[in-house]
């Protein structure tokens, strides 16, 4: 009897055991393709696209993906498998993502940094550390990256941002030039890069400008005041920047502004044209919305092309075939310029993986993917991306 | 073990329908743990989220329904938390404690509080009762830990008895830890780099001070509590270059203190009564300096809460009893933070009224329990802004056990239970993130198992307990946190709805081997807890993956654990093994999201040695004993192997 017992112990034991010892090693996690359009081989000189997904913050699953437009096949998590020696992958938090000649630029927010690789490789080149980095800009031999940490204010204990200046031959920051609050997108209209300030850490007392910063002195020339909360900035092809306006999420609706870069002030407020994110293809500046309001516990997500030459609102959809509806949390949007096609992403409930639909010109759904954590940022690369060497 | 009556504690013969999982006085002081938390992740069934190190936020999950579910219990009280509903069980040390035990359902003993009817599952926490030896008046602790961490851990223990019938008890303990260890992530044929965890300090002082007293047919008890702590929040390891990022610098001061007292009476063989109030004021205060790179914040909240409640028991035969109960609590919140949060913030205060009637049937062979407790919850706010609606709610629960075979310990138990959890004041309320419109959370659970217990009067084996059971839960309306427009701006909705499937065993053997008592205690747990949330991105191709029917975040499939206890003469050895098997974290069940298993092995020795009027004990342990590199939550690394000294003088 007792020998039963001790036998059924011991074998309880083994099995606690052998179900401990299942632990793997930890691989570097392989890339993921999928061949998700086998109808279209598209030539011309764009090859494919970056996808970066921002990753749900603390979880370090900022992701890179790809998609060639030679083959139809997307393919998730290219950056691990390119680069394994790198300490904990891409980081927390993608934000921005951009090419500059032989250049692929990623602006990894929380963690602080600027990933510089090549882009016909995705091999990593260098990291340069910037605190709290937002948003990337390009002119001539100079990257600009608008960063929320800059010195302590003592009024309102909280950070004024800076734009850094990083030299692209020899990848340093070479000068800081101090703007708003929480400063996010920038654009660059001849020698002049425009920063759009949020304010974001400081509400209710929201910044409301745009910096102005002369390139050739690396100075802040002067503030354009717009509206509470900015955050997008996009020039178009008549010496106009288009900017946004997040509102404040109770009273204060987000809005869209022109500012004319020849006299730098605001030249035009459009009525009704809530705006998270736009892009623009030609005279067509795609845009969309998704507004949230604590008073009414409700939100409103709306999609509109604007005509650029004539500031109309050509449509107040351009995804003709209903996928609106079955699209959760739009995220990110970007148009292919030598096709028309455009691409937005579903970041859903910020948990699960994502999703990026395909559409013709014609707004109607071509293909769709899943995609990494928060689908954001796509950058199209006129690059072939090499195999990796195996 | 497992089938302990309770009467030693809770002092009232009436008979628990379905058996808690417990763990007292010595088996629950010689384990290896700092804190309730650690001695919680012993029992099959529970998940402890733990954020890692000696001061991270550690919550507990039951049978995968959601840690607001859980409703803990301090000396028969519940312990509140109407900000978020979450109570921290590493704040509550094992030093005083004298029981642990875990309900799954509720607490199937009648002459209970409304509250004590009111949560899907519970964790009761019972404090030491002083105990005299015959004619002993006084009884001094004194125990003085240190070890790995920097930790410093001293505390005191005065017992003393005024009266036949009226004793005393005062505690105090005291804890610093600088909270630092070196981790090491490791990608096989990739990066390989050690980083050292900080601002994971900690400091807290505790002090308790209580009343027994006896009275005529019943008992009566008065308790004070005070805690106040420091901690430092290491946050998530994620990449990051330390030389300019500063994004850990988190602090959050606590103080938290309490009364409560209870008093229960047998006024006649028919009619017993327990009346039982409370009194609760915690201040919390979360800083995140300027310096940081991040958004800067200076949060103060204020709570507190008024709570009583009247158990009457109608004893009309011996095998039928009944009980009502009604408990009234009030609520408040008050907070200080940024103009902007201090602008939409309500000062919500909630007025909550449970009424519950019992009734329970022992047979010999057969119980039962059918219990329906009615809810009532009325905010207000303080500033006349808009509250939710009031809730009405009932909830029914039908507990039953039988046994088939007269002459065999074996018994078959059953529990149907409907609950809910209120939203609570973040969930409704809180600034860029509260919707008040939310519905409760609603959760079902049904259970089926056995327990088979056996006592051995020759031979090796001395007792023999086995308990298997099988349980199948909704939780439908869940409430999460879903994002607006970005990262920064979110919001509370009911989408959720998650069924969970699971098996639990335990197996508890004693032996006794010339000598040599030797208990084993061996847990484990099966769950299978899929989100089926209906999003409106259904019907995709299939290069879309949806998650639907995916094992919901961070609750493995397998999880176990094994506990083997020595005791020879003054010896006394203790073995501890824990296994969470593979899980995933965030929504899909994707590579990218995979987590490793992990499992950890404890060791302690101890020695007594005894004197005249006193004993001394000294025990050693070494926990993690072959330094796994682990995570319960990604990317908050857990300690490698650690040690600890623990000296503790009785008189």
């Amino acid at each position: 009897m007792k020998g039963f017992y001790l036998k059924w112990l011991t074998v309880f034991i083994g099995i606690l055991i052998l179900a401990a010892s299942c632990r793997k090693d930890d691989p570097v996690l392989p890339s993921e393709p999928t061949l998700v359009n086998p109808w279209e081989q598209v030539t011309g000189d764009i090859y494919g696209f970056f996808l970066l997904n921002e990753g749900n913050m603390g979880t370090n699953q900022a992701s890179l993906d790809y998609y060639d437009y030679e083959t139809g096949v997307y393919t998730r998590n290219i950056y691990g498998e390119r680069n394994p020696y790198e300490v904990k992958d891409l980081g927390d938090v993608g934000n921005d993502i951009q090419i500059y000649g032989d250049k692929l630029w990623a602006v990894i927010n929380c963690s602080n940094y600027v990933e510089v690789m090549d882009v016909n490789t995705v091999k990593h080149i260098t990291k340069i550390a910037i605190p709290n980095c937002r948003y990337l800009a390009f002119k001539g031999k100079y990257a600009y990256v608008s960063a929320y940490a800059g010195p302590v204010q003592i009024a309102p204990d909280a950070r004024i941002g800076y734009v850094a200046k990083i030299d692209t031959v020899s990848l340093q920051v070479v000068d800081e030039c101090i703007v708003g609050y929480q400063p996010e997108e920038m654009a660059i209209v001849g020698d002049k890069l425009y920063v759009a300030n949020s304010g974001g850490y400081r509400v209710p007392n929201y910044d409301r400008t745009v910096s102005v910063i002369d390139l050739k002195t690396f100075t802040e020339e002067k503030k354009i005041d717009v509206a509470i909360n900015l955050h997008r900035i996009q020039p178009d092809n008549y010496g106009n920047l288009y900017v946004s306006s997040r509102g404040d999420y109770y009273e204060i609706p987000s809005k869209t502004f022109i500012i004319d870069t020849s006299t730098d002030e605001v030249a035009y407020e459009f009525e009704d044209l809530p705006n998270t994110h736009m892009t623009l293809c030609r005279d067509s500046l795609f845009l969309y919305s998704t507004e949230w309001s604590y008073i009414t516990n409700d939100w409103t997500v709306s999609y509109a092309i604007v005509n650029t030459r004539t500031r109309e609102i050509v449509t107040r959809n351009f995804i003709k075939d209903g996928t609106e509806e079955r699209i959760q949390t739009p995220y990110g949007i970007a148009v292919n310029p030598n096709t028309g096609e455009f691409l937005v992403t579903d970041a859903k409930d910020y948990v699960r993986a994502g999703t990026l639909h395909c559409f013709g010109p014609d707004g109607i759904r071509k293909w769709s993917i899943s995609t990494g954590n928060i689908p954001a940022h796509i950058v199209f690369t006129r690059k072939k991306l090499q195999p990796l060497e195996k | 073990m497992l089938a302990i009556d309770e009467v030693t504690v809770l002092g009232r013969q009436n008979r628990t329908i379905v058996p808690a999982q417990i763990l007292s006085g010595e088996k629950l002081q010689r384990l290896n743990s700092h804190s309730v938390s650690d001695a919680l992740r012993y029992f099959s069934g529970v998940q402890i989220k733990d954020y890692g190190g000696i001061g991270g936020l550690k919550t507990v999950n039951i049978r995968s329904m959601g840690s607001q579910h859980v409703g803990v219990f301090y000396d028969g009280i519940q312990i509140g938390n109407a900000q978020n509903g979450t109570v921290d069980l590493g704040k509550f040390s094992l030093d005083n404690m004298e029981l642990v035990s875990v309900y799954n359902g509720q607490k199937s003993d009648i002459f209970q509080s409304a509250r004590d009817f009111a949560s899907a599952s519970a964790v009761y926490m019972v404090t030491r009762r002083p105990v005299f030896e015959s004619g002993r008046r006084n009884r001094f602790n004194v125990k003085l830990k240190g070890g790995s961490f920097d930790l410093i851990n001293a505390s005191a223990l005065w017992e003393h008895r005024i009266s036949e019938n009226l004793s005393s008890s005062a505690n105090i303990e005291y804890l610093n830890t600088s909270g630092k260890y070196k981790f090491r992530y490791h990608k096989d044929g990739g990066y390989d780099t050690t980083e050292v965890r900080r601002n994971g300090d900690v400091w807290f002082l505790r002090a308790e001070a209580a009343l027994f007293g006896k009275v005529k047919r019943g008992e009566w008890q008065a308790k004070g509590y005070f805690y106040n702590s420091e901690r430092g929040y290491p946050g998530a390891a994620v990449k990051k270059d330390y030389g300019i990022s500063l994004l850990n610098e988190d602090r959050q001061k606590d103080r938290n203190f309490f009364f409560q007292g209870s008093l229960r009476q047998e006024v006649t063989d028919l009619y017993s009564y327990k009346i039982q109030a409370k009194y609760a004021n915690d201040y919390m205060n979360y800083v995140m300096p300027p310096e940081s790179t991040v958004q800067p914040m200076d949060n103060h909240y204020w709570q507190q809460e008024v709570y009583i409640t009247a158990a009457n028991l109608f004893a009309f035969t011996p095998w039928w009893t009944a009980n009502l109960s009604t408990d009234f609590q009030w609520n408040k919140l008050d907070a200080d933070g940024t103009d902007m949060f201090n602008a939409h913030f309500i000062e919500p205060r909630r007025y909550t009224l449970l009424g519950a009637i019992a009734t329970s049937v022992n047979l010999k062979r057969f119980s039962m329990q059918a219990s329906l407790l009615y809810t009532y919850v009325h905010d207000r706010s303080a500033r006349r802004m808009e509250t939710a609606p009031d809730k009405n709610v009932f909830s029914p629960t039908i507990i039953a056990s039988y046994r088939p075979f007269e002459k065999i310990g074996l018994d078959i138990r059953a529990f149907y239970k409907e609950i809910f959890r209120m939203p609570t004041f973040n969930d409704l309320y809180y600034v860029q993130l509260g919707n008040r419109l939310l519905k409760p959370e609603y959760a079902t659970q049904y259970n089926v198992g056995v327990v088979y217990s056996k006592r051995f009067d020759k031979g090796v084996l001395s007792t023999l307990n086995l308990t298997m059971d099988a349980y199948y839960n909704e939780v439908k309306d869940k409430i999460i946190a879903t994002p607006t427009s970005n990262q920064l701006v979110w919001t509370m909705v009911n989408l959720g709805y998650v069924e969970i499937r699971g098996v639990d065993v335990t197996f508890n053997p004693c032996f006794n081997i010339g000598g040599v008592a030797l208990d084993a205690r061996l847990s484990y747990t099966y769950q299978k807890a899929q989100d089926f949330t209906k999003e409106k991105d259904e019907g995709w191709e299939e290069t879309v993956m949806d998650g639907y029917g995916d094992q919901i975040p961070y609750i493995p499939w397998h999880s176990g654990s094994a506990i083997l206890n020595a005791s020879y003469r003054k010896w006394d050895f203790n073995y501890s093994f824990i296994y969470t098997g593979e899980r995933y974290m965030l929504g899909n069940n994707t590579p990218v999201n995979y987590i490793q298993p992990w499992y950890t092995h404890d060791m302690s020795l101890s020695r007594n040695f005894p004197f005249k009027h006193a004993q001394l004990r000294i025990t050693a342990e070494v926990n993690n004993i072959f330094n796994q590199q682990y995570e319960v939550v990604k990317w908050y690394p857990m300690p490698g192997t650690n040690f600890k000294i623990i000296l503790s003088l009785t008189l």
